[in-house]
């Protein structure tokens, strides 16, 4: 368990018995207090009160594999004569794989976009995979709003789903007070997420980076709290309910005459509706991402960057970091708000179950693992976590326990992110990617 | 005036396991300048420690006296170092690769070993309630009651036991701060880590028992927690984290009685709250009372004021 390795960084050139016996002894001791207790014995709740049930075989179990793993690391990886990279893949391979990886990057946006635009029409898709291709792409633009704030202007928000909430409810609410269509709700729930962001904004963000991310933590709290306790007019636990559809410039999604299947000639099938919200969430996920570029070359978005990488500097060149701030958490905030009444639309039912903290972590992560300030890497988070969940979809209980692990190994594995390298907004002469290793990230003073 | 000190007593009960909580959040953050967000959850494992040796020793209301002193201390013991190797655990595989790395890696990985734990135990115990027989019961009226009908003023054994124990521990962590060498060695790291390796102090093993106290006393939350409401799932940890890390950051992060201090107020805050206003918003009272200290007190009561450095 414990990582001694960090201490004595390749010393090991040839195996030092003495050490990894102290080390296994001490992750046998560990093995045994962490999991001989709390796996070990079972409480169970029955009729004179609490009982114990023991799982002993498996607790021994784990303890043998983290043992037995820790005493293969110690064999294979560990192991490894100073100086010598402690990669599993040799350098040689790893330098021709960058190179490719560099060819690869450059067309793998477009790749990706033709993909996602062809991705209902291939023969392979059906129902579930669409339903999913939806769900992707909403973390795909969350995760690219949140980018704004995390990525662009190192601001660290861990409520950033109170904004999803509010527009999820603002576009419920409006529509089931005053009847008003999508379409004008889409624009409104933006605008009144925007309109919070700068509200909660304007009193915190003169907080560090750490003071922030919890006082927007609490603020992810307090709505969702308020959300849950104000029956009369949100519903409460019980959410809301019938919650209009779309529709496609006035035409529903509906069997009969005058609506979208009846009007172009087609066949109804419930699939149209499906495909118009999937080609409804990709195009304002691209709008994300085209604005997020586009404000990344306006003084905005400059000056984003500039007090992600130092807020010092920033002031003493006379540029107003409040403002900044406050159009960076705005933004962000907006797309929260688009991305809300979509999925208020999509599903039909809203309640405040579905705006807790750990979805917050989840977007977090996505943006974070994905690699900060990264938009590829957005998407390529997004698909690996959705995937991955679907993938354990059979392991229910796991999922949440294997989520967080990952979120660990891969944050203890590559700090930066998945994609680390970040191309400069301006630059002299030639454009290169800056490593990220080289700047300081999200410092968020 | 009679419902006033009750309510007064009983805020100061929850203050007192707010209290010990926040000391955790205020010591990590004092020496490596990090939220340690998975503290709740290990105030959380060490509340299930509690529960499953109590349990496993047959503990209940009927047993003598002296038996149950005896066994809660066996208890103590027990939950104290299983929460020690969680949270040195923790800070070995999550937080030590990270350091030196940018600010929001290991608030990261913080957050997924709360999320870690949170389900660890939940797949371990189950993820139904746990209600405990109470085990202490009895305590003293101290005012109202008999004819005048007036409102029955009490003090449980539970909660004298509750805040006598936070406020011995405080003294003996504020001693141990104070005047051992490990206190001086903390306190030299949280000035500068760098030249007090220079010094010849173990930096890292100082972080690792910083993190060590920290769970010990989370697991004393933990038991105190368990007794004092007698029912504990696995989420407890979240909310109770965030209330205590309020109370740190109230009395002044980085100070010790600030966060003793804090922890009362939180508690006392939440406890009116409930009182005389609404039960439902009782998180919203706590977590307003965060946003409104950070903007026109960010140092905290106690704290220091941060100085800006280029």
């Amino acid at each position: 368990m414990t990582d001694v390795s960090q201490n004595t960084t390749g010393a090991f050139a040839r195996l030092d018995f003495g050490a990894i016996t102290k080390d296994l002894l001490v992750t046998l001791f560990l093995g045994l207090v962490i999991f001989g207790t709390t796996v070990g014995f079972k409480t169970k709740t029955s009729v004179g009160g609490l009982t114990i049930e023991t799982h002993m075989v498996t607790a021994a179990i784990l303890i043998a594999i983290i043992v037995g793993g820790r005493l293969v690391l110690w064999m294979t990886l560990w192991s490894r004569p100073a100086g010598q990279s402690k990669s599993i893949i040799p350098d040689g391979v790893k330098t021709a794989l960058s190179s490719k990886m560099g060819l690869l990057g450059k067309y793998f946006g477009p790749i990706m976009l033709v993909f996602a635009v062809m991705f209902p029409f291939l023969p392979t898709t059906d129902r579930y995979l669409l339903d999913l291709g939806i769900l992707v792409l909403t973390y795909v633009m969350l995760g690219w709003g949140l980018n704004i704030v995390v990525g662009l202007a190192g601001l660290l928000d861990l409520g950033y789903v109170a904004f999803y909430a509010i527009g999820a409810y603002s576009y419920a609410l409006l529509a089931h007070y005053f009847g008003f269509s999508f379409w004008v709700c889409l624009p409104l729930a933006g605008i009144l997420a925007a309109f919070w962001g700068l509200i909660l904004g304007f009193p915190v963000l003169r907080l560090r980076g750490d003071y922030l991310a919890i006082v927007t933590l609490a603020f992810g709290e307090i709505i969702r709290v308020v959300l849950l306790n104000w029956y009369q007019f949100t519903g409460g636990p019980d959410g809301l309910s019938g919650i209009p559809r779309p529709t496609f410039f006035g035409l529903a999604f509906k069997r009969g005459e005058g609506n979208f299947a009846d009007y172009f000639g087609l066949e109804y099938s419930t699939i149209h509706r499906i495909m118009f919200l999937y080609f409804l969430i990709l195009i304002l996920a691209l709008i994300t991402n085209f604005v997020t570029k586009r404000l990344r070359g306006l003084p905005i978005g400059r000056s984003w960057e500039a007090l992600r990488e130092d807020e010092i500097a920033c002031r003493s060149l006379g540029l107003n970091t409040t403002t900044i701030k406050l159009t960076a958490f705005a933004t962000g905030a907006m797309f929260a708000g688009f991305a809300g009444s979509f999925f208020a639309t999509r599903q039909g039912f809203i309640s405040p179950e579905s705006f807790t903290f750990i979805e917050s972590a989840l977007i977090l992560a996505i943006v974070v693992l994905g690699g900060l300030g990264s938009q590829m890497g957005v998407v390529i988070a997004s698909i690996a976590m959705i995937g991955g969940f679907e993938i354990f979809r059979e392991a229910e209980q796991f999922r949440m326990l294997i989520f967080g692990l990952s979120m660990v190994l891969i944050m203890v594995w590559r700090p930066r992110g998945l994609i680390s390298t970040r191309e400069p907004t301006i630059f002299l002469k030639e454009k290169k990617g800056v490593s990220s290793d080289m700047v300081a990230q999200g410092e968020g003073h | 005036m009679e419902y006033f000190v009750q309510q007064l007593i009983n805020g100061i009960t929850l203050g007192s396991i707010y209290g010990l909580i926040a000391i955790g959040y205020t010591m990590v953050y004092g020496i490596i300048g990090m939220i340690n967000f998975a503290h709740g959850d290990i105030f959380m494992v060490g509340s299930f420690v509690a529960l499953i040796v109590i349990t496993a020793l047959g503990l209940t209301a009927s047993s003598g006296i002296g038996i149950i002193f005896a066994s809660l201390i066996l208890v103590l013991l027990c939950a104290m170092v299983v929460s020690s190797a969680f949270g040195w655990t923790v800070e070995r595989l999550a937080y030590r690769p990270l350091r030196g790395s940018f600010r929001l890696a290991p608030l990261i990985t913080a957050i997924g070993i709360s999320i870690v734990l949170q389900n660890y135990i939940q797949i371990a115990q189950g993820a139904r309630v746990k209600p405990l027989q109470p085990i202490f019961s009895g305590g003293y009226t101290l005012m109202g009651g008999g004819e005048s009908g007036a409102f029955l003023v009490q003090i449980s054994n539970i909660q004298i036991m509750i805040i006598s124990v936070t406020f011995v521990l405080m003294a003996i962590f504020s001693l141990i701060i104070a005047k051992t060498s490990l206190g001086r060695a903390q306190r030299s790291c949280e000035q500068d880590r760098k030249m007090a390796s220079l010094l010849g102090i173990n930096v890292d093993r100082t972080i690792s028992l910083t993190f060590v106290m920290g769970a010990m006393l989370a697991a004393v939350a933990g038991l105190m927690f368990l007794l004092y409401y007698g029912v504990i799932d696995f989420y407890i940890g979240f909310v109770a984290g965030v209330k205590a890390f309020t109370a740190a950051v109230l009395g002044g992060i980085g100070s010790l009685p600030g966060a003793m201090l804090g922890g009362l107020l939180i508690g006392l805050i939440e406890t009116f709250w409930s009182a005389y206003f609404s039960v439902e918003y009782k998180d919203v009272a706590a977590f307003s009372m965060l946003v409104i200290v950070l903007i026109f007190l960010p140092q905290g009561l106690l704290g220091k004021p941060e100085v800006e450095k280029v």
